[in-house]
């Protein structure tokens, strides 16, 4: 049967590892090389890297680390931040990413996620949402999470798949940063939505949080950066325990 | 040497570091003749059959391949590039393959959909490989059970006597398909991690 995977998720200003808590007041954290290569052998099952750089400067240094971290983890690595066009596919596909997230660039354009999945094929494209609770509903926000876009998060999730995407990374902004536990009402909508793989985000504080999170069969994998990168959770110990639960996981 | 065959489909970066990190040499190349001189072939690929084959067959890369399977030089199709060792597909209307392995490639979502099974697809993600054949080459440092990385939406199909290697995703995926000197590897040798790699190392090392 297929494990469910742990996902390991590297923020990275101008070639290094950041994580804010509420996407506000990052702070530095790590070598992104060295935490990639650490992730590799304790187990990950894919990296999350988003490039959060605003300069040019800023993005070549992220392709740099790119092309180190792919030829040292051979496992799957996904790559976002910025993606707006073919051109920035391009340019992480030929650096040893494998998938790419798209975000605010789709919201902007949605016709990139077809021609992306034209291009690449839509194993290649994730659609990353930043999703908040406006009202009572759920909203799609931008811009790395600071603007409301009005836009119905799980009508976009369905229409990113339509258009698609192969893969949906969903970011609950209610959960993220609090470490309360993963957003399972949104993620429990979305899964009855889309039937692309599901990647939750945002809100994993304990070993037990991803057990519950595994309590839907439809959530595929779980992502978290700070309790990973701070040690607060050991992902040979967290798999180790979801086995001991009856999750599928992957053996070393 | 190991020749890497460049058709314009695919990231081949991770292969080359892959390749390079176990200390073997690679080209890339999508020149016909430097692929029928070569020592052993890698035919990777990801995308759609039919435009995979056009390409191959406008290059004159489908001839090279075929003749280099005739004097035995190892191949080894990755992903897609294992899907068009088959004899055909019918992903999008029906497509001939190289015809190196008997068998067809069919869309998953269809045979799940017939057995009953909910399953979603692309299938994702590291799915744990079930040995059928321990004398296949290629599995020469894999323990029976390990897992590796899979991506595809369209698996082989009538192919059960070449199998060396198989998933069970609702139905039975050939993860790793062997026929004399021509291998083809479902899911990724270069993103299975260390394991993954020693498929890589035992194809370089593989007497025929």
């Amino acid at each position: 049967m297929i494990a469910k995977r742990i996902i390991p998720c590297l923020d990275i200003r101008d070639g290094r590892v950041v994580k804010g808590r509420n996407f506000q007041g990052l702070s530095d954290v790590d070598d992104p090389v060295s935490l990639a290569e650490y992730y590799n052998e304790q187990g990950a099952d894919e990296l999350v890297f988003y490039d959060i750089t605003a300069s040019a400067e800023g993005r070549s240094l992220f392709v740099d680390v790119l092309r180190e971290v792919a030829s040292k983890a051979f496992i799957p690595l996904t790559v976002g931040g910025a993606v707006n066009s073919l051109a920035d596919f391009d340019r992480v596909l030929k650096n040893g990413a494998d998938k790419v997230s798209v975000n605010s660039g789709a919201i902007a354009d949605p016709s990139l996620i077809e021609r992306a999945a034209r291009r690449y094929g839509s194993q290649c494209v994730v659609l990353s949402i930043d999703i908040k609770r406006v009202n009572g509903v759920f909203r799609v926000f931008a811009k790395g999470g600071r603007e409301n876009t009005g836009i119905d998060a799980l009508e976009w999730a369905k229409n990113g798949v339509d258009r698609g995407a192969g893969e949906i990374v969903a970011n609950s902004m209610d959960t993220d940063g609090v470490k309360n536990g993963f957003d399972m009402p949104l993620l429990a909508d979305l899964s009855d939505r889309v039937k692309v793989p599901i990647i939750a985000s945002g809100g994993a504080g304990s070993e037990k949080h991803f057990l519950e999170l595994f309590a839907n069969p439809r959530i595929d994998a779980g992502l978290a950066a700070s309790i990973f990168h701070y040690r607060e959770v050991a992902i040979p110990e967290l798999k180790r325990f979801l086995a001991q639960n009856g999750i599928p996981m992957r053996e070393l | 040497m190991i020749t890497i065959v460049d058709y314009g489909v695919g990231n081949l970066f991770s292969l080359e570091s892959g390749l390079s990190s176990l200390g073997l040499s690679s080209e890339v190349t999508g020149d016909a003749e430097r692929v029928s001189r070569a020592e052993r072939i890698i035919l990777p690929g990801v995308g759609a059959f039919g435009d995979a084959m056009r390409k191959l067959n406008e290059k004159g890369l489908s001839t090279a391949l075929q003749s280099a399977a005739r004097a035995r030089i190892p191949i080894l199709g990755i992903c897609l590039g294992m899907q068009l060792l088959f004899e055909e597909s019918h992903e999008f209307g029906l497509h001939e393959g190289l015809g190196l392995i008997p068998g067809a490639v069919a869309p998953l979502e269809n045979d799940l959909r017939e057995k009953g099974f909910d399953y979603k697809v692309p299938h994702m993600g590291w799915n744990p490989l079930t040995i059928k054949r321990r004398d296949c080459p290629l599995l020469k440092y894999i323990k029976d059970g390990t897992h590796v990385y899979y991506v595809h939406s369209f698996y082989a199909k009538n192919c059960d006597r070449f199998i060396a290697a198989q998933s069970e995703y609702g139905v039975l995926t050939p993860g790793l398909v062997w026929n004399g000197g021509v291998f083809g590897s479902q899911f990724h040798p270069e993103k299975s991690g260390t394991p993954g790699l020693t498929i890589l190392k035992a194809f370089a090392e593989a007497v025929l």
